[in-house]
């Protein structure tokens, strides 16, 4: 009799499993977690983990109490606030840590296991990769194993004991995810209105630019968009991604323009359209890039007065877009008073010798055009220097740009070009997005990378419209050309995706770029519009029929799984011994004498002799036999056969 | 008559619980429902449910799913964790009220996969746990905690298991086909001597002691086994009992009649003290209840059938 008394707690064996599945799962949340945070959790892990060891007492309820407030406070501290996402989940993760110090109960372990569950869905709104995947699936698997271990009655079983049945479970649970992923009905979010740094995790272009925001994002080395082309994709030089346009300005901030009553302008296209679909990655905007100019989108998005393809809603997942645009154009026909006065307008006394600049340029030049060449040509005829790195500029920002430092990103550039342009009586404008953009030889597509973030400059000429004009190319040729690490090859901030070429390693990493390209495309970009568009196409309109297909899908996918599982619960056929003695014992029965359930070959055959004396050798052998051939080690069929033979040769008589 | 929706439940699971002295847990024997664990464990479901549609976060959503998927896959296995197991329990000890009665009881796993995390409950009893593997049995006494004198069926006996996970509790409520004879609580403190019954008399003179052997007799059940004549016995006779002539032993009548001014569970639980001081004291005691007459002897065997009069008393 090996019946164990139930115990409470976890082995020590099982407790160090437990303290390296919970580490599992909170260390990618230690890249962003502030330090004190990171030691603090490893902290309790360690001391939870000694004090088991040497068999000592946990820290009381008004150390723990003392340890939460200290926690609590040490938070709002650092991040300023105890709720948002961030602090959150700092705050989840000292709770899981806290609590693995208070861990006594079964239910204790598993309250630390459900946060555990929960800390892998906080990691899901910071990547969606499908490293992400993966970690999610070891990380459940890590999880569910120690659930199995710590969540049963007899605590006897090794910690790893169950690997592989959480795998098998996993495994059976996949279809009724993926039925629940594609049927189950996605409510557009948010439901109630998210905290201010909800979608901080998002980059991209902002709807303001000031010195040093567009080569902040060109640090990073994230996707922004990716495109597949119907035909060949545009030349490099001619790959700029148009995003928001910035018109307003207060002598140090470009930002976007107020909404106008304002129609868009019209669109004159010069050449045939270019065909393509974008699949855009979340930026918390509203607007949509787009090839150059846009003429048609299939989308609920419309062109504002500056031509800037806008939605209803922010982009919070990703989503996916066919688009024409057209290369050669002509944007607008005339611009009214109002809009001309718009653009053109400059702080009263703002840059003061820029003005000054511009007033010599115009009395040299009467003509737009020629002005504006003049204009360009003034970057490349000064010792401008194009750097991710410029040096700070305090006072007047235009000024001591053009004038002082002259070393600057694409940002300095169109601000100081629009601000001359306006000074000159130009009407003009800062157009921000990506210029550039590669294509991946693995999945056929574009990737646009946040290190392709870039500012031009439009500016209006009388009869030709807005006319792009980019006075970084004046600069850095190279950076229209071939991009930002071409530009500035030698710069350690340039990202590594900013840098082509053709090594394995930029193979392989455009390989994996190119699944998850597929990944976004097919998974990822899932969306409630997708779903309703699916659902349409299945015949599932109304909310009644998607009802009806999920319950009958899960119906289906259970019993399945009933079936799958319990089938295989099937018992084994009686062993042959056993089914002989049992032949054996309801022979005896026939005759009055029953085996008590209780009762051992032995002692059964020992009452049967002594029924019937006459037969008691024969009785005795067949237990014996029976006992031979049940327990002993040895089991042939000789024995079996003679077992057979013995039983069928006892005569009864009662 | 109103019956609460509680009893009409325990009712109907009374109803369900199987009969036999061996079952095997099929199908419609187990139930399942959710532990308290599986309602929390859904609860963090949920909110990763409403976080991923805050976010509008489809990998949470797979992780969403993903685990309720989990949970519906441990319910199945929870249930497969009982069935088939075999439950055979045999008659436990008989125990005088008050005490714990252990009831053996043996769970067969006749698979071939080990059963992880069995519960074997009676009553509120505490619980035994095991683990059974593959094609093995194991054995509990399950304590019983009695009260009154009699012949009990054994309580409901309650297998359970919340392996794999603790999200789920299958259980199934056997009711196992064997009593449990309780024997009364065997009165305490000073209790008066039986008093010498008129019809000792009658059967003082047949002289049986230990000092001359006289001659065999067959034998009785009650008859000490040094009695035994074992020679004849392994010459192949019957088995048959030793008799000696000498003093005559004080034998005594312990007579439920003699008892006055008590009520009849007191009665009963003198008779048992009395039994009891008797066969400690070696002296011959015959048992007389309206009824119900067991001749003088002595040894555990008698004593065993004494007492189970009483427990079966008025049968």
């Amino acid at each position: 009799m090996t019946i164990r008394r139930h115990r409470e707690c976890v082995s020590n064996q099982t407790l160090a499993w437990l303290l390296g599945g919970l580490g599992l799962v909170m260390a990618p949340h230690a890249l962003h977690v502030p330090l004190w945070l990171t030691a603090t959790v490893i902290a309790c892990g360690c001391l939870r983990y000694v004090l088991s060891r040497r068999g000592e007492r946990l820290p009381g309820r008004t150390i723990r109490l003392l340890g939460v407030i200290a926690g609590t406070s040490a938070i709002y501290l650092s991040y300023g606030t105890i709720l948002g996402l961030d602090a959150g989940v700092a705050l989840l993760c000292l709770m899981a840590s806290f609590k693995l110090l208070e861990m006594r109960t079964r239910r204790d372990v598993l309250v630390a296991l459900l946060l555990g569950y929960f800390l892998i869905a906080t990691h899901l709104i910071y990547a969606q990769t499908l490293l992400t995947v993966v970690y999610l699936l070891v990380t459940v698997w890590a999880l569910t194993t120690l659930l199995i271990t710590t969540q049963k009655a007899d605590d006897g079983s090794r910690p790893l004991a169950h690997t592989r049945l959480a795998a098998t479970m996993l495994a059976q649970a996949l279809p009724i995810m993926v039925i629940l992923f594609v049927l189950f009905p996605r409510v557009p979010g948010p439901l109630w209105s998210m905290p201010d740094d909800a979608y901080v995790a998002m980059t991209g272009l902002s709807d303001e630019m000031s010195p040093g925001s567009i080569s902040e994002i060109s640090q990073s080395d994230e996707v922004a968009l990716r495109a597949e082309f119907a035909g060949d994709p545009p030349p490099r030089p001619q790959r700029y991604w148009r995003g928001p346009v910035l018109s307003d300005y207060d002598g140090r901030t470009w930002a976007q323009a107020g909404s106008s009553a304002a129609g868009p302008p019209e669109v004159l296209a010069l050449t045939n359209a270019t065909d393509y679909t974008i699949t855009l990655e979340p930026h918390n905007k509203p607007w949509l890039l787009t090839l150059d100019i846009a003429t048609g989108v299939d989308r609920a998005a419309r062109f504002d007065a500056a031509h800037q393809l806008e939605q209803e809603n922010p982009v919070r997942e990703r989503i996916r877009y066919q688009a024409r645009s057209v290369l050669q154009y002509q944007l607008g026909e005339t611009l009214s008073g109002a809009a001309r006065n718009h653009y053109t307008q400059l702080p009263d006394d703002a840059h003061p010798r820029s003005r000054e600049l511009a007033r010599t340029w115009r009395q040299e030049q009467t003509d737009d055009a020629e002005l504006i060449e003049h204009g360009l040509g003034h970057f490349r005829r000064e010792p401008f220097t194009y750097t991710l790195q410029p040096p700070r500029l305090d006072g007047d920002s235009i000024d001591e740009f053009l004038f002082g430092t002259r070393s600057g990103f694409c940002e300095h550039f169109a601000a100081a070009f629009t601000v001359l342009m306006r000074a000159a009586g130009i009407p003009a404008r800062v157009v921000t997005g990506y210029l550039g953009g590669r294509m991946n030889p693995a999945g056929d597509y574009m990737i646009v990378r946040q290190s392709d973030a870039h500012a031009w400059v439009e500016v209006w000429l009388e009869g030709d419209g807005w006319r792009r004009v980019d006075p970084t190319g004046y600069v850095a040729p190279d950076r229209i050309e071939q991009g930002l690490a071409g530009a500035l090859p030698q710069e350690a901030l340039v990202p590594r995706g900013a840098f082509e070429g053709n090594g394995l390693r930029q193979h392989l990493s455009l390989r994996w770029d190119a699944i998850n390209a597929y990944w976004n495309r097919w998974v990822l970009a899932y969306s409630p519009a997708l779903q309703q568009h699916l659902m349409d196409r299945l015949n599932l309109g109304s909310w009644q029929r998607v009802a009806l297909a999920i319950a009958a899908s899960m119906a289906l996918a259970l019993a399945g799984l009933a079936t799958l599982i319990l089938r295989r619960s099937r018992q084994r056929p009686m062993d042959p011994a056993a089914a002989a003695w049992q032949r054996f014992c309801s022979r005896l029965a026939r005759h009055g004498l029953h085996r008590r359930p209780d009762e051992g070959p032995r002692d059964f055959a020992r009452r049967a002799a002594a029924r019937w004396p006459t037969q008691a050798d024969a009785i005795d052998a067949i237990a014996q036999r029976y006992g031979a051939l049940r327990y002993g080690r040895r089991g042939g069929k000789q024995e079996l056969r003679a077992l057979h033979l013995a039983i069928r040769r006892l005569r009864l008589n009662s | 008559m109103l019956a609460t929706p509680g009893k009409l439940i325990r009712g109907w699971m009374e109803r369900r619980a199987h009969q036999g002295h061996s079952v095997a847990l099929g199908y419609r024997q187990i139930l399942i429902l959710p532990t308290r664990g599986g309602l929390v464990f859904t609860a963090m479901v949920l909110a990763i449910w409403v976080g991923a549609v805050n976010y509008s976060n489809n990998m949470a959503f797979v992780l969403c799913f993903l685990l309720l998927g989990l949970a519906l896959v441990a319910m199945i296995h929870t249930f497969r964790n009982l069935l088939g197991l075999q439950i055979t329990a045999a008659y436990p000890e008989p125990v005088f009220a008050g005490g714990h009665a252990h009831v053996p009881v043996r769970i067969d796993n006749n698979a071939l996969r080990p059963r992880y995390g069995i519960v074997l409950r009676a009553a509120a009893n505490r619980p035994a746990v095991t683990k059974i593997p593959q094609l093995d049995s194991r054995s509990a006494m399950l304590p019983v905690a009695t009260r009154h004198r009699g012949l009990h069926p054994l309580p409901v006996v309650v297998v359970e298991s919340v392996f794999p996970g603790g999200l789920f509790r299958a259980w199934s409520r056997v009711a196992l086909e064997a009593t449990c004879a309780v024997y009364p609580k065997p009165e305490t403190g000073r209790v008066p001597e039986p008093k010498s019954h008129a019809s000792t008399g009658s059967e003082r003179p047949t002289g049986q002691g230990d000092d001359e052997f006289t001659g065999l007799r067959p034998y009785q059940p009650a008859d000490p086994l040094k009695r035994i004549a074992w020679r004849t016995l392994a010459q192949g006779q019957e088995i048959q009992t030793k008799q000696f002539a000498g003093e005559t032993p004080d034998r005594v009548w312990l007579d439920y009649d003699t008892i006055q001014g008590l009520a009849p569970e007191a009665r009963l639980s003198r008779l048992c003290r009395w039994i009891l001081d008797a066969e400690q004291a070696g002296r011959p005691y015959g048992l007389a209840l309206p009824g119900r007459r067991l001749a003088p002897a002595t040894g555990p065997a008698h004593k065993e059938r004494c007492l189970e009069a009483l427990a079966r008393f008025p049968d």
